[in-house]
């Protein structure tokens, strides 16, 4: 019998199996930031052990780092601290710390790609749920918690049990205006913020093929919406072509190898999955959340469910949601007033999303009651946006582009929604209090996200195109 | 690195009939910015237990004088969301020992085991029915046992057997570590790194 792509790769990174215990897993690069790290650092010290590897440990400061004048102190005391805890503990373990004011800082999930750490067939890691992004490049990656950051540190390795495998095919052609984001949030939308625990997805199908490495990102980034343990897509010439020439990519023969070894990273015809689902492209609008957990999702056009549609256990939950929301039963979001619009985290912040904003925005402006946020996933994004120009065109538009970091997806700090206030999110998660304290999130694609903007309310891109067509 | 040990409770609970609570709602990402493991639990469910002038929420259930004891239960899908550690620390360090719940996110149950927190994973109708049981009688008693993997609603005697890694049971009930665990097989570690070495 065939093997899947992810049991490819786990087996390839397996130093020890024993039976009733959990494999023992071989890392090829740990991630780490400044949140979920530090208690890991006194972990070690207390056991007297150093970091085992520490040139396949990158460290970066992102959760809590400001995204306006960032040359500045941080001005928030703790966050200065966690920040600054991070810079002493890389420097005390002979960690590369890409921190504030380095060209290479940004969301952890945006630097890992675009320096070529993160490639095909490799196992990364990080104390961060949506590490599941870097399985785009066709690698086993997803999130851990702090005892198992100082697992990694502490060994290079990790115990883990082998996850159920799944296969989620999306086959056809997106209509125009829908694109990766809508896809994934369809995705759970279907089979629920639950839907995936337990297993290891493998996205497949001619409609992912199509996509490019940033949506690929955009879809395994939020695996863990779904509850997945890690998502994964077969690398191809789309995912080559993205590594070639990166600054940590292979060079010259190692390159040659590195290429005729990924190659045959591919689930075989007759691998088996524990479970395979199927959906169809055309059957996908521009998508938003009404809810508040990131399987809440409808087409933009669609009305909220109503109470009565659950099952009785479930209806206490739903309601506490729509409450929380401020929505009601059956009530449509489109043309709903809005107050901000925030683009940016590591679901889509990278360059693709930025072109994608900025060619739709150009020539518009922002509708007055709405205040929007632009933030870049890296420095590295933000200077290719610069010499863009996409920077004029967002100022124009009054869409300020900040700085990078991890900003309004959790307002760690200063980017907060206001309580009650309705903000339209390209990020990844739409829980209570996700953005700040009663804040209220939308979560939607990057256009659906720009075009809500423009007019100050939830709108479907779509008329925005068709409006294009006619002209 | 010895770590707290679980083998056997017997407790009141704390209900918690909400589905899908994520790790945000347990520990919210403001309370984030600490550099040690302790002192979490001061704001567990931080924004459901206070109002926006810190003063507690008379409605919810931990500022319910009536309800107390070492285990949560709490609807499906119980600890979704991000991966912060932090939300299991904050749930020991208020007190409890175990949660009890129809479905866990995979990260939360992880780091709970690591902390010496059990998850405890029952069928939708034995969480239906310790509900019912603790709305009854507030005092209602249950018994977890890690040993022989059940858990019994005390009054009533009906049980349920539970499923656990037997790894991380052993782990558990011995207080053993995983590190020292991966410690002990260091040198496959350096074989794997270097197949070719003598």
């Amino acid at each position: 019998m065939g093997q899947t792509l992810f049991d490819k790769i786990w087996d390839a990174h397996v130093v020890s199996s024993n039976e009733g215990f959990p494999d023992i897993l071989y890392i090829d690069t740990h991630f780490i930031h400044e949140v979920t790290s530090p208690q890991a650092f006194d972990g070690l010290r207390q056991r007297g052990l150093p970091v085992f590897r520490p040139k396949q440990t990158v460290a970066t400061a992102d959760h809590n780092v400001p995204t306006w004048n960032q040359h500045l102190p941080i001005k928030e005391e703790l966050s200065r601290y966690q920040v600054d805890m991070l810079t002493k503990n890389c420097a005390e373990f002979g960690i590369e710390l890409y921190g504030l004011g380095h060209p290479f800082q940004g969301i952890v999930h945006v630097i890992g790609p675009e320096l070529g750490i993160t490639r095909p067939g490799g196992t990364y890691v990080c104390g961060d749920s949506h590490t599941s992004t870097h399985g785009a490049f066709g690698a086993i990656a997803f999130g851990i918690g702090t005892s198992q950051v100082e697992q990694v540190m502490a060994t290079q390795c990790l115990l883990q049990q082998r996850p159920k495998r799944m296969k989620i095919e999306v086959n056809g052609k997106l209509q125009k205006g829908v694109g990766a984001k809508d896809i994934i949030l369809y995705i759970i939308a279907q089979i629920s913020a639950a839907g995936g625990t337990g297993y290891a997805v493998e996205y497949a199908g001619d409609t992912i093929r199509s996509l490019s490495m940033e949506g690929r990102m955009t879809i395994c980034n939020m695996s863990i919406e779904m509850g997945a343990r890690c998502g994964l897509i077969a690398p191809d010439e789309t995912t080559i072509n993205y590594v070639k020439g990166r600054e940590f990519a292979p060079k010259g023969e190692e390159w040659d190898k590195a290429v005729a070894y990924w190659e045959t990273l591919y689930s075989d015809d007759d691998a088996e999955f524990d479970s395979v689902l199927s959906f169809r492209a055309e059957d996908i609008e521009p998508m938003i959340t009404y809810g508040t957990n990131p399987g809440m999702g409808i087409g933009v056009t669609q009305h909220v469910p109503e109470t009565a549609s659950f099952e009785a256990k479930e209806q206490g939950s739903y309601k506490k949601a729509l409450e929380y929301m401020g929505l009601h039963d059956d009530e449509q979001l489109l043309g709903k007033p809005i107050d901000y619009v925030f683009i940016g985290s590591c679901t889509n912040s990278r360059i693709e999303d930025l072109r994608q904003v900025a060619e739709f925005v150009k020539g518009k402006h922002k509708a007055d009651n709405v205040t929007v946020w632009v933030v870049p996933g890296s420095k590295q994004v933000q200077e290719q946006a610069i010499r863009e120009g996409l920077d004029k065109v967002f100022d124009a538009a009054g869409f300020p582009l900040r700085e990078p970091g991890c900003s309004a997806c959790l307002g760690m700090n200063e980017d907060k929604i206001p309580a009650g206030k309705y903000c339209v999110s390209t990020s990844n998660r739409n829980f209570e209090g996700r953005q700040g304290p009663n804040s209220r999130t939308f979560l939607a694609s990057p256009l659906t996200a720009a075009a809500s903007a423009i007019t100050g309310k939830v709108t479907d891109i779509r008329e925005f195109l068709k409006e294009k067509e006619l002209v | 690195m010895a770590t707290k040990i679980f083998k056997h409770i017997q407790t009141s609970v704390v209900p918690l009939p909400i589905e899908n609570i994520d790790t945000d709602q347990i520990i919210p990402a403001r309370f984030l910015k600490a550099t040690t493991r302790e002192g979490f639990g001061n704001n567990l469910f931080r924004d459901w237990r206070f109002d926006e002038n810190d003063n507690p929420k008379t409605d919810f259930i931990l500022n319910n004088p009536n309800y107390s004891g070492k285990i949560l239960v709490a609807g499906k899908n119980f600890g979704c969301g991000s991966s912060r550690e932090h939300a299991a620390w904050a749930i020991a360090d208020y007190g409890f020992d175990a949660v009890v719940s129809s479905f866990f996110a995979d990260i939360f149950k992880g780091n709970a085991l690591n902390n010496g927190l059990l998850p405890v994973q029952v069928s939708e109708d034995f969480l239906k029915k310790i509900f019912d049981a603790v709305f009854a009688d507030e005092h209602a008693v249950i018994e977890i046992d890690l040993v022989d993997q059940f858990i019994k609603i005390v009054a009533t005697g009906e049980k349920e057997s539970f499923e656990v890694n037997p790894y991380k049971k052993a782990c558990m009930t011995n207080g053993y570590d995983d590190i020292d665990y991966i410690l002990s097989k260091k040198e496959l570690i350096t074989e794997f790194e270097n197949p070719l070495a003598p």
